[in-house]
């Protein structure tokens, strides 16, 4: 039962890291009803940014995590602004080969800057247990746990609270609509573009110090992330973040007590986006749209 | 003095010209109404005022020449365009609609001012401000997006079809509204409409638009009086 109980609790820990990836790709789907593929390699070279930052800067983890996710923010805008913009209105499918483009630019460019050799990062939490009603927790899945609460509820606030936040949804329900009350909807899905950069950049920091810097880290991350967004329906944060965690928590179970489970985690990752397709389009908190018959 | 001016606009989607040439003048504190059957480009002169079509030709607002500016800078320096169908936010609460309306406004206690104002002109709205909107009736949304214009504190209205699917009654309370927001707000409209004999009795100068082309223009009081006009277009 322990086993047991600890496996769940490190499965949440590591879906909370899938789900801040999830958050990110459910930002861009709700501005421009796209998958971004290119999420997760744009997040590791945010995380690689914050590791220049801490070892030839010498900044401590925080300030580094800050200024990471700003200038995160700014790439992602100006991503927007440069490669996505000359596609807006062109097919789904268009854009979707933009951001496997982009998946290709950024991995390469991470790898020729920084190289492949796997580098140990150091993260903000240290990785100590505590014991807690005879279960060991580590305080560094803790943290994780807490920044990915906190970012939600900052999203939740901007979107909820704020004009920007206000106009950005708007901008990409009905912009035709939000066009003609005076928003400049171009500006708003670069704004999107920046905040799921942003919130890459987290996931990728959060990540780094558990299964060290490289390249490809963020790959298995983003399958499980796009599982997790498909999970709780990919235009909910809520739903993102409870979908990370559920898939965090199966695939910590199958990796334990299916034979061979450890080896394909990835193809149960997949199976669960088929599955949900399948049976639940709208996911676990997707709304079907509220409409007057 | 004419708060806007179309000279010669000409407007298409893609390979279908939808206006061959519309010049039109719609005179400060006035309110214009834009007759035609359908497919005779009312919409089409709506939209390209607003900025959301393509064309050529000459547009001036209030000295500025916007020809060639985009809808969100239109929408800007002072034209409130409810399009056909209402534009309504629908997943968005009423009140976040009204909010959108006010968007590039940074006068807080002028957007109070309005928000009262829109209150006054439809009282359902403060009790229902957390509804969601695609969940009103057609009056009611029609009503939200007039409101939502409003916030804009717009100097020109444009109005696509404010009857459009309503009942009777209803389109009387509209047009109501539409002539009292004119008189006490000075409001200058443009409303399009298919409805003419309301349509003419809320305005003073009405032009008459067939295939893309302005047909007839004059006073509402003597295009009541015109014999073609009542047979095609007033039905009696």
């Amino acid at each position: 039962m322990t086993a047991f109980a600890q496996q769940v609790i490190s499965g949440i820990a590591t879906g909370c890291i899938y789900a801040s990836l999830a958050l990110a790709l459910v930002l861009i789907y709700r501005a421009m009803d796209l998958a971004n593929f290119a999420q997760g390699e744009m997040a590791t070279f945010s995380t690689f940014i914050s590791y220049s930052l801490i070892e030839y800067w010498h900044l401590d983890f925080w300030p580094a995590f800050v200024i990471t996710i700003v200038l995160s923010f700014a790439l992602g805008v100006a991503i927007e602004r440069v490669v996505i913009r000359p596609f807006e209105g062109k097919p789904v499918l268009t854009l979707l080969i933009v951001t496997l483009g982009l998946f290709t630019v950024f991995n390469g460019l991470t790898g020729l800057i920084w190289g492949y050799v796997f580098k140990t990062y150091r993260g903000g939490f240290p990785s100590v247990p505590v014991q807690f009603g005879g279960l060991y927790l580590n305080v560094q899945d803790i943290g994780v746990l807490g920044v990915v609460l906190v970012m939600l509820l900052l999203l939740y606030l901007f979107f909820s609270r704020t004009k920007a936040g206000l106009a950005m949804r708007a901008a990409s329900l009905y912009p035709d609509s939000s066009r003609l009350l005076g928003v400049r909807v171009g500006w708003m899905l670069a704004l999107g573009w920046g905040l799921a950069a942003s919130v890459g950049a987290v996931s990728g920091m959060l990540v780094a110090p558990i299964i060290y810097l490289d390249p490809n880290m963020m790959q298995s991350i983003l399958l499980f992330a796009f599982a997790a967004a498909v999970l709780g329906g990919i235009e909910s944060p809520v739903g993102a973040v409870v979908g990370g965690v559920t898939i965090g928590v199966l695939m910590a179970l199958v990796g334990t007590y299916i034979p061979g489970g450890q080896d394909l985690r990835l193809a149960f990752g997949l199976i669960v986006i088929v599955v949900v397709l399948l049976v639940r389009p709208a996911g676990l908190f997707g709304r079907a749209a509220v409409r007057r018959v | 003095m004419a708060l806007l001016e179309l000279n010669e606009v000409v407007a298409a989607y893609g390979p279908i010209t939808a206006l061959h040439g519309v010049s039109l003048k719609v005179d400060a504190g006035g309110v214009v109404a834009l007759l035609g059957a359908n497919g005779a480009g009312k919409t089409t002169t709506l939209r390209a005022i607003s900025g959301t079509v393509q064309k050529t030709g000459k547009v001036m607002f209030d000295g500025h020449d916007i020809s060639k500016s985009a809808p969100e800078q239109i929408a800007k320096l002072g034209i409130g365009h409810v399009p056909e169908g209402r534009g309504t936010l629908g997943q968005l609460t009423v009140w976040e609609n009204l909010q959108m309306g006010a968007y590039t406004r940074r006068d807080k206690t002028g957007v109070k001012a309005d928000y009262d104002r829109v209150c006054g002109y439809f009282a359902w709205i403060p009790a229902r401000r957390t509804q969601v909107a695609a969940t009103l009736s057609g009056g009611e949304q029609q009503m939200l997006a007039i409101g939502r214009a409003l916030m804009m504190r717009p100097r020109l209205l444009l109005l696509d079809e404010p009857s459009l699917g309503l009942a009777p009654i209803v389109v009387q309370e509209i047009f109501r509204i539409i002539r009292a927001i004119n008189e006490q707000d000075k409001v200058t409209i443009l409303v399009v409409e298919q409805n003419a004999s309301i349509a003419l009795q809320a305005a003073g100068q009405a032009y008459v638009l067939e295939v893309g082309r302005v047909a007839i223009s004059g006073t509402s009081a003597e295009l009541q009086k015109d014999e073609a006009i009542r047979r095609s277009y007033l039905g009696y």
